[in-house]
């Protein structure tokens, strides 16, 4: 647990609503039970995937073919870096630095927007070459997989600027930098994931 | 909870103020009403699905049967089949699990209040989205595992089948925030004392239960997800002929599907293991290898699902690995069994009705265990598989195991839920009642399915020797329904009936009856500290030099008065008691959730703006939730 940061120490008691026999808040706790969960959603889609990567009718392209992977790189790089932006929302919310714990947070959250825009174009691109969700089984689990991360992000994106709205409205107190934290959890989560996508997804040789 | 509330946050509705009728109820955010929401819900969806059953059983009591046509009869057993497991007990469970499990470690509410109203209202959209399929088109009618490619749109045109996939969705997101609340509840509020190993039982099995349930959910969900993508979308997770795998539904149904199993039993496990001991008056014999045999259970639960699947020619290797671990989990059950036998044994027995239920419980499951573990023998279940064999096995495990293990519960905390006892002489005549109509209905169903009728078939011809025990069977069916009468006027008895229980009318072990009945808002007006496991008991009885239970004369230590008079004085709103206040927005959340759905189902029918506007709904209720602060400062 973080040291109580600037107000008096609220020392909740048996009974109370943030009473935590472990040590571990509630809300935290409950973030971590919920992204447990989301381990196996995300696992059972990439069995799926793993199943089906290289199956589709002759001549139809599989999405390994029409990868880019140095372009996929960069949008990889650019999630990655927005986990080091939030982290740097969360130091700052306890640091008492509300404006820059602003600034961060749309940094994240345009870090994702870049990421879910590449993501969106990469799936443009993929259709044009013939690769859609009904081409192949190996395309259906692709786009299904990636495209349920992108909800993911998008669902997260859409988090970190109520956030940011949250705190222009004054309402996000530097006790309340849990809420922050939070919301970093989920957002790496995602992080997290995507680098196992990446790599198992594309980086991973198939075969035809 | 330390909000600064400075100015009135915005928020569409004025916070409700109700503290009885509709809207109270609609409002709720205490984890008792919550229970009693979830546990009234359930048993009107019990009755539904029974009224299927005996359907069912009317069109197979003879020969040839007329009563339904071949449509009706698939969507009876599947409505049937997944009425019973998703809409009766797992939200059974659910409501004696929001009921009791704070009560039982000394909290005074859920650790997510609001969430937890959220999840009973997203499981009766669920309900909803399943129920209405009668009205627009046909339910579902792929049986209640769904096997692919029965359901794709080729075999299953109409929306049945998107009525159940996305039905099934929502209640598992009712299951998921149920499930990560229990187990924030059961870790972070328990009271000063209560240590893990001083846990009820029950607690325990909960707890299992709902890391069952974060794990297995998102599983079906992805399934369920597949194959909307595919009905909806055009992708072709389970279309055969682009090299789509109907296996990989099993695979992925069953992973789900057999802790599943454990998520339904479990519960019902925990409630027996309070039972026994009190209608015993000893200790729950071996609590700690109860208590890891359940851990067990829920480990081994993920390693035995292919034993669904012997028949789909998964290879020697795999049915052999799947054989063997399906060997090994009948030995925490058994475990289990055994020392619900030695808990009785030398016990002072009290033949009350529970306990009746309890007893037949550990007869019933036993059975049913004994017969699940002829499947793991493949030859044999080569033999048994989609025979009337399978289900009367696994009637045995739910309905005379879990289901019994439920009206237990249901006669033991009644006086805690209403203050008032169940009428022993109808609970008796609905307990034998119902184990002979039970054993009559699923008995023979061993020997019809060993001699070879399939299940899901709507009709038999003559000649088979299957017309006896058919129409023994739906005899059977209908004195379960008869017992079930007796329940249902046993409540309305009970209910007119002035007289009040005692405070404490099983001599009970365990914190529930420590409290006024039914329980106050906050529950325990003083957060009680625990010294042992059965705390209650020890403050109540001890043993002189020769082990004889000697009763703690009353006075310094007998809480229960003390707590009782605490409570009539704080009665109404008890200072310095701060407790959640009610909330509109997780019932808004999930009517949104519920059109979201609808418009899911019609998609392809171009209602893609049902959606739209259900997505507003959602977002409105979660932007209510997130600007009220949990409780309101007074």
């Amino acid at each position: 647990m973080q040291a109580a940061i600037g107000h008096a120490p609220h020392t909740p008691a048996p009974g109370d609503h943030d009473y935590a026999v472990t040590g571990i808040d509630s809300r935290k706790l409950g973030m971590w039970g919920f992204l447990a969960s989301e381990c196996l959603f995300f696992g059972a889609l990439i069995s799926s995937h793993l199943l089906y990567r290289a199956r589709a009718p002759q001549g139809v392209k599989i999405p390994h073919d029409v990868y880019d992977i140095p372009y996929t790189s960069v949008s990889s790089f650019v999630l990655l870096m927005s986990s080091l932006t939030m982290v740097l929302a969360l130091a700052a919310i306890q640091r008492n630095d509300h404006r820059r714990l602003r600034i961060w947070l749309l940094a994240t959250a345009f870090l994702g927007t870049v990421f879910i825009g590449g993501q969106v174009y990469e799936f443009t691109v993929f259709t044009h070459h013939g690769v859609n969700l009904s081409s192949s089984v190996a395309a259906s689990s692709f786009f299904v997989l990636t495209g349920f991360h992108g909800v993911h992000v998008t669902v997260g994106i859409l988090w970190l600027l109520s956030l940011v709205g949250i705190s222009l409205r004054g309402k996000l107190p530097t006790e309340n930098h849990l809420q922050v934290e939070i919301a970093g959890l989920y957002w790496h989560f995602v992080d997290v994931v995507w680098i196992l996508i990446f790599t198992v997804v594309y980086l991973v040789p198939n075969k035809h | 909870m330390a909000v600064a509330v400075t100015r009135a946050p915005a928020r569409p509705f004025a916070r409700p103020k109700a503290e009885h009728g509709f809207w109270s109820w609609i409002s709720t955010v205490d984890h008792k009403r919550i229970g009693i929401l979830y546990g009234v819900t359930a048993f009107l969806f019990f009755l539904v699905g029974g009224i299927e059953a005996l359907l069912i059983r009317g069109q197979l009591a003879q020969p040839n049967g007329k009563v339904l046509t071949a449509d009706e009869y698939n969507q009876l057993f599947t409505m049937h089949g997944t009425t019973m497991v998703f809409l009766v007990i797992m939200p059974l469970a659910a409501a004696f699990g929001n009921y009791f499990v704070p009560i039982l470690i000394g909290a005074r509410d859920v650790a997510f209040p609001r969430l937890n109203a959220f999840g009973y209202w997203v499981f009766l959209a669920g309900g909803g989205l399943l129920y209405s399929s009668f009205l627009f088109g046909g339910a579902p009618n792929g049986g209640w595992f769904g096997y692919a490619p029965q359901t794709n749109p080729t075999f299953s045109p109409g929306h049945g089948i998107d009525f159940w996939l996305v039905g099934l969705v929502v209640t598992g997101i009712g299951s998921l925030t149920a499930a990560a609340n229990f187990i924030v509840t059961t870790l972070n509020l328990r009271a000063p004392g209560m240590t893990l190993m001083r846990m009820p039982v029950f607690v325990w099995m909960n707890l299992v239960v709902s890391f069952l349930l974060l794990f297995a959910i998102p599983i079906i969900t992805v399934a369920l997800f597949e194959l909307y993508f595919d009905r909806n979308f055009g992708s072709n997770f389970f279309n055969a002929n682009l090299g789509g795998d109907p296996v990989l539904w099993q695979h992925l149904f069953w992973l789900f599907g057999h802790p599943e199993v454990y998520i339904l039993i479990l519960p019902a496990m925990g409630i027996v293991s309070e039972v026994l001991p009190v209608f015993s008056r000893k200790p729950l014999f071996g609590y700690s290898v109860v208590v890891f045999s359940g851990i067990a259970i829920g480990f081994m639960g993920w390693g035995v699902w292919a034993h669904h699947m012997f028949a789909v020619g998964l290879g020697p290797v795999a049915n052999s690995a799947f054989a063997a671990s399906t060997m090994f989990i009948a030995v925490p059950t058994g475990v289990k069994i055994f020392n619900w036998l030695a808990t009785t044994w030398g016990g002072d027995l009290r033949l009350k009705t529970p306990m009746l239920f309890a007893l037949g419980f550990i007869g019933m499951f036993t059975i049913g265990g004994l017969s699940g573990v002829t499947h793991s023998i493949v030859p044999s279940d080569y033999q048994q598989t989609d025979t009337y064999y399978i289900v009367a096995h696994f009637h045995y495990v739910l309905f005379g195991g879990a289901i019994f293990g439920l009206f237990s519960g249901a006669y033991y905390w009644a006086p805690v839920v209403t203050g008032k006892l169940l009428d022993e002489k109808l609970g008796k005549a609905h307990f034998w009642l119902m184990l002979i109509g039970f054993n009559l209905t699923f008995g023979p169903m061993h020997v019809l399915g060993l001699q070879g009728q399939p299940r899901r078939t709507y009709q038999y011809p003559k000649g088979m020797g299957w017309d006896f025990w058919n129409l023994i069977s739906t005899i059977g069916a209908l004195t379960i329904a008869l017992s079930i009468l007796m329940f249902i006027i046993n409540i309305l008895k009970t209910a007119r009936n002035p007289e009040r229980a005692p405070q404490d009318p099983w001599d009970g072990r365990t914190l529930e009856w420590t409290i006024p009945t039914p329980p106050p808002e906050y529950n325990f007006a003083e957060i009680p500290v625990v010294h042992s496991r059965d705390d209650f008991w020890h403050r109540k009885y001890t043993e002189d030099e020769t082990g004889r239970l000697v009763r703690i004369p009353a006075g310094g230590s007998d809480d229960a008065e003390d707590h009782e008079h605490h409570g009539h004085e704080e009665h109404g709103h008890g200072h310095g008691i701060h407790m959640p206040s009610p909330s509109y927005f997780p019932a808004l959340a999930s009517l949104g959730i519920m059109i979201v759905g609808y418009g899911a189902i019609y998609l392809k029918s171009g209602h893609w703006w049902l959606m739209a506007i259900g997505g507003v709904v959602v977002l409105a209720g979660i932007f209510g939730w997130g600007n009220e602060p949990l409780a309101e400062e007074h």
